[in-house]
């Protein structure tokens, strides 16, 4: 069953990215968004300081701006994933964002890992419902090293305008979920990594009129 | 050795003095160089990876989401249109300082910064359009008025593909990040200007987005072009 959906979510993946994707140089992306996060360093700062970065406040910022690209992000993706369908249970969203969503928006394929969780279709049984995404590549944090300041590689989430992403994207979709690095290899992890726990769904808030 | 004076005490050389008699405070040697960065074993640096490698592809929409993003947060804090183009202009100014340094190492053979004025202008025009859009800007033209002026022009700019200005900032070309890049890459090259913005040239039915970056250059970097092409000939 998931081996099924990981091929088929694979496939479609590449075809999007083949034929309906609108491309531009990766390189063009990470200076852009490495200079977002710069001004961020540098206007958000710690209380009666002037030059010293409170990490913590970027890194929500990041999260929130995510938020906002995804809840338009959602619709870019079903339009150009038409013939997914829906998915059936939350394995099938991890597989789907991976191998369709980061292909689509980002051209790489995170892997999904770590799943934690009742079996695929009785996720409403209780306990938390959660995967981890490794990113071998992460076209946003090509050509960066954090500050050599003592604190960066501590507190900073480089990349976390992904959490964001997912989030609002998600929500748009009824499912709340809490998104999170938990490693980057900018931090000198060994890898980069994201967790997303699944919070629930939003099955009461459908428009009435929605088929 | 002359005696301590008392306005000689922060090691200031007082004219006249020679250097070996003098007084001064010598500096501390500085202190070496300690990096607290941990890196992963796995040697997922930047240091380890080549700086050459054929650049990959991301999708333009995830661009325009982090450049809609940036727009967006400059707006906020930004009072008139020229402010957005200042601040979105002093976003692009570090890419652009970097970007000269990467293009000029993968240049096959040798790595030279351009030295005159009309290599610098067609390797903006050029090696600077392809390695961040993939193609050559549209013209380059020098102003017929002003020989510090010069004008690159780009019928469609990648950066304003999902854009649209309202009307009441009509003036407004978010295109001023690129300028800023192009304004990172002469200062970085040592082509001082007075400023590079963008410019919309309106009237033309068949590129509504056509988009005029105008070069300033410093007067003194005109007369420097002028010195070295009398005495090249």
């Amino acid at each position: 069953m998931a081996t099924a959906t990981t091929s088929k979510a694979s496939r479609m993946g590449e075809e999007i990215w083949k034929t309906r994707v609108d491309k531009i140089s990766a390189e063009v992306l990470t200076l852009t968004y490495g200079t977002l996060v710069a001004q961020l360093c540098r206007d958000l700062t710690l209380p009666n300081t002037a030059s010293q970065t409170d990490y913590l406040a970027v890194n929500a910022e990041l999260d929130r701006m995510g938020y906002a690209i995804g809840l338009r992000l959602i619709e870019d993706f079903l339009a150009k994933s038409q013939n997914t369908g829906h998915c059936s249970n939350f394995r099938e969203v991890a597989e789907v964002i991976s191998k369709v969503g980061f292909k689509m928006f980002l051209n790489v394929v995170p892997e999904v890992r770590g799943w934690q969780g009742p079996p695929a279709g009785e996720e409403g049984a209780g306990g938390p419902v959660a995967f981890s995404l490794v990113l071998e590549e992460n076209p946003l944090a090509e050509f960066v090293e954090l500050p050599d300041d003592g604190r960066a590689q501590d507190e900073l989430w480089y990349s976390n305008v992904l959490c964001g992403v997912l989030r609002g994207a998600l929500e748009m979709v009824q499912m709340q979920v809490e998104a999170r690095f938990t490693s980057d290899v900018l931090r000198g992890h060994e890898s980069t990594e994201m967790r997303v726990t699944l919070v629930r769904y939003l099955q009461d808030e459908l428009p009435a009129d929605d088929d | 050795m002359p005696a301590a004076t008392d306005d000689n005490t922060y090691g200031v050389q007082p004219p006249g003095l020679d250097f070996k008699d003098s007084n001064t405070i010598p500096l501390p040697p500085p202190k070496h160089f300690q990096p607290s960065l941990r890196y992963p074993s796995s040697r997922k640096t930047i240091y380890d990876r080549n700086l050459s490698r054929p650049s990959s592809t991301t999708s333009l929409a995830s661009f325009a989401y982090i450049f809609n993003t940036i727009i967006t947060y400059h707006h906020a804090k930004s009072g008139s249109v020229s402010e957005i183009e200042t601040r979105l202009n002093r976003a692009g100014y570090p890419i652009g300082i970097k970007m000269l340094d990467l293009l000029l190492y993968r240049q096959s053979g040798k790595a030279v910064r351009p030295i005159r004025l009309l290599e610098l202008l067609q390797f903006i025009h050029g090696a600077l359009w392809r390695g961040l859009f993939g193609r050559a800007a549209d013209a380059l033209e020098q102003s017929t008025s002003k020989k510090n002026e010069y004008m690159i022009v780009d019928n469609e700019p990648v950066v304003n593909t999902y854009i649209s200005i309202p009307r009441e900032m009509s003036q407004l070309n978010c295109a001023a990040f690129v300028a800023g890049i192009i304004e990172g890459v002469c200062d970085a090259a040592a082509f001082g200007t007075e400023g590079v913005t963008a410019h919309w040239a309106e009237g033309d039915e068949m590129w509504p987005g056509k988009t005029i970056f105008l070069l300033k250059f410093q007067e003194k970097v005109i007369e420097r072009d002028e010195a070295i092409k009398a005495s090249v000939g």
